[in-house]
């Protein structure tokens, strides 16, 4: 007991009075509590930075784009004179590279993350897939492009076409709905797949009549990014060699003869919008710029309202499913 | 009730079709699956295949040591060097931008912001990732430049400066997101122990949440090397597209994407050697973002928390 006593006032003597030690420890607690206030202002000052930028970007293309934008801008074609000039085979082209990119990425996209989610054995092949899905989404898509230039242009002499972008494309963004495929049937929880097995559904018939139903809203967000995606790609584009000044449509899908649909335009050659907006930031005329300004504006504001939409459903679909 | 016993036996005609039809669809979605490893098999064997006869003409000596690369010139010459130091040059000012700003948005809006704020801001910034990289070669060249020359009046129309500055805006989203990921996945208890122990927030965040997140961090950063190595338009706008064995970041300079944007504007002809060369650009390309690929996987094992 003595002992410890006298170890107490050891210590005690060895310590600086009690009065310095609480105001040492105000002072340390003040220094924190700024340390805290002015990381909080460096976050918001940083975070303010990226948000201000965005809005620099929005601002500066849209006063010098917006102007530009009437109707005859979407009605007229590529021209030598900026103020004749329009983007009428951009975005026709765009629209038709579009089409074929969701025909090729959608199906194959979406078959492969149920695969991976409903049926795919735990063994090396699927290790194999699932690392393979992981790396191509980190490729960069100019890697894309040269395979497709070897690959889809001379190998297969598809040409330098709509279904050749399309293809491209498609491959480009496959990574991204098999990812959001099998996120989105992840959340659906086990005990419905139990249910449907009970009444004597097939692995199939569960997949077709419950999985897909539920997870749709999640796939139709992957869906929607991926096609955004794809409409702001330019570079495999350019290396695919797209064309860069098309005064001319793709032929009609639909002709007046029997069998009434036509499918010669995937052989067409094409231009898309960025691709346009592109070549006109290229030129050294500021009148051409202003052309690029207002192809960028339809081109953000397609990017921004497909994204808008897909946050929406995704919002929506979070909301309304509560398992 | 006959019929019903005929139908629950197991070599009933529907239930047999019904068997068939899983394993035929089952096959379907499994190619489907498979496509994806084909995909990658094409991006090799094209790269590869297109590279080799390149390197009849050059041997490899001077594709690695040569100091200029001109190959459309009648005295061409082949050094890879001044755009894989261009590549490095755009990445590495993107990543002075995006590494601080994405990091401390992302430990802010982690520990900082209230949820709901949280949930609202994150798709505003991922806006940001959203945009096409071509809107973001025009801001570069025609927004960011004309500002940096009030501030740096000897830097001309192209640099790699405004090109990396914009790069690393446009990666801050993928760096911010996969970062607050990480952080908010550490598990709250760590965070209360650290409080209880006295400490602030601001240490908590910094000592204890981000050494414990620093695996996803650390893949967060990776994803952003790569995207900003292989970012194309971006440079090809705004950074001249001339190759340039140079340090400074003022002065113009080309990438490996940008040069293969270059040619691709031409028209050459199918196994001319500047054809050939596009894809010896290429595959250097997918070389360095797969070593950093790679590197990145290992990090991720190693400094993964174990739980």
């Amino acid at each position: 007991m003595e002992t410890i006593m006298a170890s107490a006032s050891d210590v005690e003597n060895k310590l600086e009075p009690l009065s310095v030690l609480k105001s040492n420890l105000a002072v340390n607690v003040k220094q924190r509590k700024r340390s805290d206030f002015l990381f909080s202002l460096v976050g918001l000052m940083s975070l303010l930075f990226a948000l201000i930028t965005l809005l620099a970007l929005f601002v500066d293309l849209a006063m010098t784009g917006v102007p530009r934008i009437d109707l005859a801008f979407f009605a007229e074609f590529p021209s030598r004179f900026a103020s004749k000039a329009g983007i009428l085979s951009a975005w026709v082209g765009t629209f038709a590279v579009m089409i074929t990119t969701a025909f090729c990425a959608i199906p194959m996209g979406i078959a492969a993350g149920i695969y991976l989610e409903e049926y795919a054995p735990k063994n090396w092949l699927t290790r194999l897939i699932e690392l393979n899905i992981i790396n191509l989404a980190g490729v960069p898509s100019i890697t894309f492009g040269l395979m497709a230039l070897g690959l889809f242009v001379y190998k297969l002499q598809l040409g330098q076409s709509i279904l050749t972008a399309g293809l491209t494309l498609g491959l480009l963004v496959l990574p991204i709905i098999i990812v959001t495929t099998r996120e989105a049937i992840r959340t659906i929880p086990n005990s419905i797949r139990e249910a449907s097995y009970g009444l004597g559904a097939t692995h199939w018939q569960t997949i077709q009549d419950h999985i897909l139903p539920y997870s749709s809203g999640g796939i139709l967000t992957g869906v929607i990014i991926a096609l955004s995606r794809a409409i702001g790609e330019t570079a495999p584009l350019v290396t695919i060699g797209a064309l860069t000044f098309i005064a001319f449509l793709p032929s009609s899908p639909v002709s007046p003869e029997y069998p009434f649909l036509s499918f010669k335009w995937l052989m067409d050659s094409f231009t898309v919008m960025p691709i346009q907006m592109f070549n006109w930031i290229s030129r050294p005329q500021a009148e051409f710029h202003v052309n690029a300004a207002a192809t960028g504006v339809v081109l953000l504001l397609m990017t921004l309202i497909m994204n808008g939409i897909a946050i929406f459903i995704r919002y929506r679909f979070r909301k309304k499913m509560k398992w | 009730m006959a019929d019903l016993t005929a139908f629950t036996s197991a070599d009933h005609p529907v239930r047999k079709w019904r068997k068939v039809k899983d394993k035929i669809i089952e096959s379907i979605l499994f190619l489907a699956a498979l496509s994806s490893v084909f995909v990658t098999i094409g991006i090799i064997y094209i790269l590869v295949s297109e590279s080799l006869p390149f390197f009849q003409h050059v041997s490899f000596k001077e594709f690695v040591t040569e100091k200029e690369w001109t190959p459309m010139f009648s005295e061409a010459k082949f050094g890879i060097l001044p755009l894989v130091v261009g590549t490095f040059m755009a990445t590495l000012i993107a990543l002075t931008v995006a590494i601080p700003l994405g990091t401390i948005t992302a430990a802010y809006l982690s520990e900082y912001v209230k949820p709901n704020v949280r949930e609202m801001l994150k798709p505003i910034l991922e806006m940001l990732a959203a945009v096409p990289s071509v809107v973001y070669g025009y801001f570069a060249l025609l927004f960011v430049t004309p500002i940096l020359q009030k501030f740096l009046p000897e830097l001309g129309g192209f640099s790699v400066l405004s090109a990396g500055i914009v790069m690393g805006i446009m990666i801050i989203p993928y760096i911010s997101s996969l970062s607050e990921d990480a952080m908010r996945s550490v598990p709250t208890h760590l965070r209360e122990a650290s409080a209880a122990l006295g400490s602030s927030k601001f240490q908590t965040t910094f000592r204890v949440v981000f050494p414990s997140a620093f695996s996803g961090i650390s893949s967060a950063y990776i994803l952003g090397i790569s995207r900003a190595l292989g970012e194309t338009m971006v440079v090809a706008i705004a950074a001249g597209m001339q190759p340039n064995l140079s340090l400074n970041p003022l002065e113009p300079a080309s990438t490996i994407t940008a040069y293969i944007v270059q040619v691709s504007l031409g028209d050459l002809p199918h196994g001319s050697i500047g054809f050939q060369s596009i894809y010896v650009a290429g595959l250097t390309l997918l070389i360095m973002t797969l070593i950093f690929n790679v590197l990145g996987m290992w990090i991720k094992v190693r400094f993964q928390e174990k739980e």
